[in-house]
């Protein structure tokens, strides 16, 4: 039997409920590969609906999920060998936790699924699995109050499930809290590195046009022959806020994120000034521009860390923004001084 | 890993708790330990205000101005002039945020 479909084409309608592989096939992976680069990243659902996994049966858990397909493909996969339902509700393809932060994934979307799908025909238990992350939006004595079933919140990592069910719906405390190790700090660097691409391009057009500047004007043939030193600190830049200090994180000194970048973004400029000659006036100018940028892209990394907190974040804001403005701007304005004298 | 110390909204009341052990539950920090039959905040800065555990505890025991920690939600919030939003892949199509 081939399990290679196309999810979309199923229909999850009345009583035929489609039944979906714990196994990923080449597809699968080469679309999680595509989406971590952001290729077709807001288009990447599943038809919310019921599915079995195995051969479900009315005793069958049921585990519920976001309609992104990532999500989904980590929890069928999880389900190995287990005889399972899944009840995937509408996110507008969005993960359970982003979606449980926005409401989508929530306590009235969820009640709505279970009445429409008419779930206690299938099941003959009250019970369903959330994820633990969906519990930032679904309040479980709702849940039970509106449609008789009880939430049992699962692990926070789908891998775990198997352990969880086995060892009676108990989750070990490693299995309920969410860390933020390097490998999963890596995978958000590609994405992020796309997210600024055109500001990027905007920065260094803007960089290369302004090394030609002198007291007579602006002349392309120095645009050419200036521009290396400011464009490679710019890039660098880049690099400093984007990939260096989300990757090495915990090791950087300071807990707001605008000085961890900020520390990026000179420790950057010191390379940048021991293998690239420029006039002093210059590299100072250039060394504040990117402490700027790193610390504002770095700040940025707080919506993708896992840790940070609103008022945290908002705190931090107050005096980095006008930090990382005032670094920048006096740094274009050295620069362009040192240009016209 | 720990964000900036004491700026969490978190705040317990342990006189309502009825113990149920929820807020340990979903807690994706540890923040909560139930001891003597009432939740306890172990070590508050951990928390990330996500609101779990106020959503979740049933006799409004626990309070959290909670949201996402994003600032680029947050300078989308001040832009627009509404809640800090981070705009999740999906919901506005053209947007490449990568928020959460």
């Amino acid at each position: 039997m081939d399990f290679s479909i196309d999810l979309k084409s199923l229909k999850p309608v009345g009583y035929t409920i489609p039944t979906v592989s714990s196994r990923l096939k080449w597809p699968d992976y080469w679309g999680t590969i595509k989406v971590r680069w952001g290729f077709g990243r807001d288009n990447y659902t599943v038809l919310p609906g019921l599915y079995k996994v195995g051969k479900p049966d009315g005793e069958s858990d049921v585990f519920v999920s976001a309609n992104y397909k990532l999500s989904f493909d980590q929890l069928r996969r999880s389900l190995d060998s287990l005889d399972a339902w899944v009840l995937v509700i509408d996110t507008n393809g969005v993960n359970v936790w982003c979606a449980a932060g926005k409401g989508t994934f929530g306590t009235s979307n969820l009640v709505k699924s279970i009445k429409n799908i008419s779930l206690d025909s299938f099941v003959r238990h009250h019970r369903i699995i959330v994820p633990q992350l969906g519990a930032v939006g679904v309040a479980a004595y709702k849940v039970k109050e509106q449609t008789g079933f009880s939430v049992i919140y699962g692990p926070v990592h789908a891998k775990d499930i198997r352990t969880f069910v086995n060892s009676g719906y108990k989750a070990t405390p490693a299995m309920r809290t969410i860390s933020f190790p390097v490998y999963e700090r890596a995978k958000l660097v590609p994405v992020d590195m796309l997210y600024g691409k055109y500001k990027l391009l905007i920065a260094l057009a803007m960089f290369f046009v302004l090394a030609g500047l002198d007291r007579t004007g602006i002349i392309f043939t120095r645009m050419v022959e200036n521009s290396m030193f400011p464009l490679i600190n710019i890039a660098g830049a880049y690099l400093a806020g984007i990939v260096v200090a989300p990757i090495f994180l915990p090791l950087i000194p300071f807990r707001a994120f605008a000085l961890k970048g900020a520390l990026s973004g000179i420790i950057i400029t010191g390379f940048m000034n021991l293998f690239f000659a420029a006039p002093l006036p210059e590299r100072i100018a250039m060394g504040l521009i990117n402490i700027g940028i790193a610390s504002f892209l770095t700040m940025n990394f707080t919506g993708s860390s896992t840790y940070t907190s609103l008022s945290g974040v908002k705190k931090e804001m107050k005096w980095a923004i006008p930090f990382q403005i005032a670094s920048a701007a006096i740094g274009l304005i050295i620069f362009i001084i040192y240009k016209l004298k | 890993m720990q964000y900036l110390k004491n700026t969490v909204t978190l705040k317990l009341d342990a006189g309502l708790c009825n113990g149920c052990g929820m807020c340990v539950n979903v807690c994706p920090h540890e923040v909560f330990e139930i001891s003597g039959k009432r939740a306890r905040i172990t070590d508050i800065d951990d928390c990330m205000e996500c609101g779990a555990c106020a959503l979740n505890c049933q006799s409004g025991a626990i309070s959290v101005k909670s949201g996402v920690g994003c600032a680029a939600g947050i300078i989308k919030g001040i832009l627009n002039n509404s809640e800090p939003s981070c705009d999740c892949s999906g919901v506005n199509k053209n947007d490449n945020s990568n928020c959460c």
